[in-house]
């Protein structure tokens, strides 16, 4: 193994370490791995043909059923069980918010990256633009694209990449430019070090944990994102993820009717989620950032 | 700071016209979708519309429409686009206006008792409570509120702004607004919360190790004299850019709030264009809202400027 290697996987064992020790990454930490097990378990879980309202017909089900009539949630207006929606739409969410958080990521991390390595009028033409993908109010440009664009989940996930990188562009590039200050990077260049390398090898590896902390707190806001945009009828059709539950029970009227079990099982699961990654993320940032947890 | 307002509100501009055209290629078309009109008739309107000029010709005879207020017609109600905003505006800025200022408030004080009081219980209750209001979708907390307090306990009413067929006036038409306004904006204010108590929290937090709270201590000042003349005037400072940034949010804030409750806002204009679509509302709901927020930007950053003397020329 080589040093480099050697003192990565060190790095990585004293970050375990510290989380460990953390009760709120913990628990964040156990309350997201329940919910990834219940995404992954989901054909165990629940009948997925439980999904489609011609079999819940056919099987019987009551319509409208509430938890003590019908196991475990009840059921909706087209007769489907409550709890296979929550376990299949548990499995959308996530996914969602897991791939749009990674394009939010990977674009602003890019363009952190080039605009604070390369710098002069490079950086002043990124940094603009990105001032304008910040100016631009969030949520009613990504309801614009997904109106625009049309309805699925690839789309979904496209738009809140598309619209949600500008903050982690700017947190990157700012610390590539500390980076970029320190004595071995230079050193890497005197020896004869490509852009390429210097990037890959020296501020990669020192901008990554900055990186690691931002997406754990960008995958709420993914969620959260596409919870809203679902609601507003902009959601996949095809795949009933919980913001679409919620939408579903709000337009056949679930709150005049106090039918409850249909929207409440999938907001409490976008909360528990949501906090989980809050939970994780802080602990990480302040791992990261020794001094953020003496204000906390 | 002006030109680069300046310059985001061109961006914006031709962001809008793009984005748009890039859907849409042919309005007219689409505004007759299914309907026997011969094509003679159709060629004219879509000269009517500029529609077959360059798209050099359109963009500039898109600036100069939008600059003198026309942005086209409402797919779903034939009004003026223009009308059905300013006719939905009042709504938003009375509902969102009044939540934003309540959740200003309360949440500074609630993060100054949390810092003051660190480690406290007062301390854990509020920094979770503001938490958990802060990572639940908004429009969920309404919905719950709802079926609590409209369903289960008839209190107030399940939406709108008025009763319907209501024929009162002055006073108790008032009263009647501030009615139906009440669940909207406590979902609001809950919502908007966590944020101001969070910074004010932290805030706070740093300037309790600055020296001259020790002097003022050393003084013999009382603890409440401390808080309220030395440190939180020190804290205060990103209260108050956080309130001004908030506040160019007031337009787009509340768009799934204002759909559960239906309340005649921006917000409930949005979802409604969404369901059509109906692409010419949204594009000048969207020009709205970009605008109100780049010009409360740059507001809050004339503030921060005359407030903080430091930050002169950044």
């Amino acid at each position: 193994m080589s040093i480099a290697r050697q003192r990565r996987v060190a790095t990585a064992k004293r970050v375990w370490g510290h989380f460990r020790s953390s009760p709120q990454g913990m628990i964040g930490l156990m309350v997201l791995l329940v919910f990834v097990a219940m995404a992954v378990l989901a054909p165990v879980l629940a009948d997925v043909r439980e999904l489609n309202p011609v079999f819940a017909r056919q099987s019987g089900n009551p319509q409208w059923a509430s938890p003590s009539d019908f196991p475990f949630l009840g059921t909706d207006h087209i007769r489907r069980s409550v709890w296979v929606q929550f376990v299949w739409g548990s499995r959308v969410s996530l996914f969602v918010g897991l791939a749009a958080t990674v394009l939010t990521i990977l674009i602003g991390s890019v363009v952190g990256i080039v605009s604070g390595y390369l710098g002069k009028r490079t950086d002043r033409v990124m940094m603009r633009v990105t001032e304008w993908f910040l100016v631009i109010p969030f949520l009613p440009l990504a309801i614009v694209l997904a109106s625009v664009l049309g309805r699925s989940v690839w789309i979904i996930i496209f738009v809140i990449g598309v619209t949600s990188w500008p903050s982690t562009a700017r947190l990157v590039r700012a610390q590539v430019l500390t980076v970029k200050q320190r004595l071995f990077v230079d050193r890497a260049r005197s020896l004869g070090a490509k852009g390429g390398h210097i990037i890959g090898h020296h501020i990669l590896p020192n901008v990554s944990g900055l990186i690691l902390a931002n997406a754990t707190l960008a995958v709420p806001i993914s969620i959260l994102t596409e919870t809203t945009l679902a609601f507003l009828g902009l959601g996949d059709p095809s795949s009933a993820s919980w913001g679409k539950t919620l939408e579903e029970a709000f337009v056949n009227g679930a709150i005049v009717r106090n039918a409850w079990w249909y929207f409440l099982p999938a907001g409490l699961g976008i909360l528990a989620v949501v906090m989980a990654f809050t939970l994780i993320g802080r602990t990480l940032e302040e791992i990261a950032n020794p001094r953020l947890s003496r204000n906390r | 700071m002006v030109l680069g307002s300046v310059a985001t509100l061109a961006f914006v501009l031709v962001f809008n016209f793009f984005l748009f055209r890039v859907v849409q290629t042919d309005p007219v078309g689409s505004l007759f979708r299914g309907r026997n009109i011969p094509q003679d008739v159709l060629d004219e309107l879509r000269a009517d519309f500029g529609l077959d000029q360059s798209l050099g010709a359109q963009f500039v005879l898109y600036v100069k429409e939008t600059l003198q207020g026309n942005l086209g017609v409402s797919y779903q109600s034939r009004q003026p686009v223009w009308d059905e905003i300013a006719r939905s505006v009042p709504p938003t800025v009375a509902l969102v206006g009044a939540s934003a200022i309540l959740s200003a408030v309360i949440g500074t004080v609630a993060g100054i008792v949390a810092a003051w009081r660190r480690n406290t219980w007062k301390d854990h209750a509020i920094t979770s409570g503001t938490m958990i209001f802060y990572s639940m979708p908004d429009f969920w907390l309404g919905m719950i509120l709802l079926v609590g307090f409209a369903v289960v306990l008839p209190w107030f009413p399940v939406g709108g702004m008025t009763d319907i067929g209501s024929t009162a006036t002055g006073l108790d038409r008032l009263l009647d607004q501030l009615h139906h306004m009440f669940l909207p904006a406590l979902t609001l204010t809950l919502a908007y919360l966590g944020e101001y108590a969070l910074i004010m929290r932290s805030s706070l937090l740093e300037v309790m190790g600055e020296d001259y709270l020790t002097v003022a201590r050393a003084k013999g000042l009382r603890d409440k004299i401390v808080r309220r003349r030395h440190a939180v005037p020190n804290a205060i400072l990103p209260v108050v850019t956080l309130t001004a940034i908030n506040l160019g949010f007031v337009l787009s804030g509340a768009i799934a709030v204002e759909a559960v409750f239906s309340w005649p806002g921006l917000g409930k204009a949005t979802a409604d264009a969404i369901r059509g679509p109906d692409l010419p509302m949204l594009q000048g709901l969207f020009l709205l809202f970009s605008g109100a927020v780049i010009v409360f930007n740059l507001l809050a950053d004339i503030t921060y400027a005359w407030l903080d003397p430091r930050v002169e020329g950044a």
